[in-house]
């Protein structure tokens, strides 16, 4: 059960949170479709988070979702610290785009044949969006990377700042034997294999490369943030802090 | 009314205006800088007519499918898209329009297909099955 847990509120919080940052690019985009593109995918992806945090809700008697989402303290989240990041310029929120959105894809197809009922609903559920976010992020990152000498020195250099952090998508947890001897998830390091399976030829088409060192970014999964998270939740929250609790909209 | 002298750099207190011409010289538009349109064709259910619906801007057509999505592919029922450059589209003059002036002449109702009357048979035909 805390298995089961741990692993919602892994990917809740990721969701939460990366949709966050996509959302702040709504008013800011390069052109209009693109500034609507991270618009209804930030829509997406805090749907997602919202649809596990009710599923802890459902399953586990947790708090309200909007509670889980909006007090918990920096500490008591899970995401990792590849989504926290600011967005800095608009290479650097494609790539991790690319490097992140790949992952939740192929994290969910595994969760598609889960012994976890609710996660196997959702997971056919959010396919079709999922594939999006993929083609979406695929399309930026081989243009751009065959592009003008500028645009591919930019995708390249936010590739060599991200890895790391992408790295550290998979950071393991203390349940990773349990949930893969249920048959709940396969594990990060399956995950893992699998994104570099997917993710190495279409880093090659764009003309890239893969950082030849890597240390993984670990921490985040267990609660520890960069400084760039705090701000992010105090800007999340400030409309409903500033609310009498139970206020409806 | 006072005749406003060409090349004043503020005309609104409110508003910073910048003098492009002199800061920049005339700027010349590079390749892919100017996107070229694309007419965008939306199918509502396997089966139906793809039907135009707009046009969006991109460099090529895989982008100018994700546009589409983006703008027609969101909030109606959608199973497919069409995209192509506006370029390839012929048509007619409008000079030319006369040449449809018949088409909706009065003399000309047979051609429509509601002078065939279908309906009443069909009608008849259930009908006569409610009735077995």
């Amino acid at each position: 059960m805390e298995a089961i847990k741990n692993l919602l509120f892994r990917m809740a919080d990721d969701e939460l949170i990366y949709g966050h940052r996509m959302s702040e690019w709504t008013g800011m985009g390069p052109i209009m479709e693109e500034d609507i593109a991270y618009s209804s995918m930030a829509q997406d992806k805090i749907g997602h988070a919202l649809a596990n945090y009710s599923i802890l809700e459902k399953e586990f008697q947790t708090a309200i979702p909007d509670k889980l989402a909006f007090f918990r303290k920096e500490n008591e989240l899970m995401n990792s610290q590849l989504v926290e990041l600011s967005n800095h310029e608009y290479d650097f929120s494609l790539v991790r785009h690319f490097l992140f959105d790949h992952a939740d894809f192929i994290r969910y197809e595994m969760l598609s044949t889960s012994s976890f009922v609710p996660l196997a609903q959702l997971s056919k559920k959010i396919k079709g969006e999922l594939k999006y976010h993929v083609l979406h992020a695929d399309t930026w990152l081989t243009r751009l990377g065959n592009a003008t000498e500028e645009s591919h020195a930019r995708m390249q250099s936010a590739l060599n700042e991200l890895w790391n952090y992408a790295l550290g998508i998979f950071e393991p947890s203390d349940y990773e034997a349990q949930l893969i001897a249920e048959k709940i998830f396969d594990g990060e390091k399956v995950l893992q294999r699998k994104w570099m399976e997917k993710i190495s030829p279409i880093i090659e088409k764009a003309n890239l490369k893969i950082p030849s060192s890597s240390t993984p970014v670990y921490g985040g999964r267990k609660g520890y943030h960069t400084d760039q998270l705090q701000p992010l939740l105090t800007e999340m929250a400030e409309v409903i802090s500033s609310e009498a609790e139970g206020t409806e909209w | 009314m006072s005749k406003i002298p060409l090349n004043t750099p503020v005309l609104d207190p409110r508003i910073k205006r910048v003098d492009l011409e002199s800061t920049y010289g005339t700027t010349a538009i590079g390749e892919n800088e100017h996107w070229i349109s694309w007419e965008v064709f939306h199918q509502k259910k396997r089966g139906d007519q793809h039907v135009h619906v707009g046009i969006v801007h991109a460099p090529d057509a895989q982008l100018a499918l994700l546009f589409a999505k983006e703008q027609f592919g969101r909030r109606l029922a959608c199973v497919n898209l069409w995209v192509t450059k506006s370029s390839d589209i012929f048509s007619f003059s409008y000079d030319d329009e006369d040449i449809f002036d018949n088409a909706t002449a009065p003399e000309k109702q047979y051609r429509e297909a509601s002078g065939f009357r279908v309906m009443e048979k069909i009608n008849r035909y259930k009908k006569s099955k409610q009735k077995a």
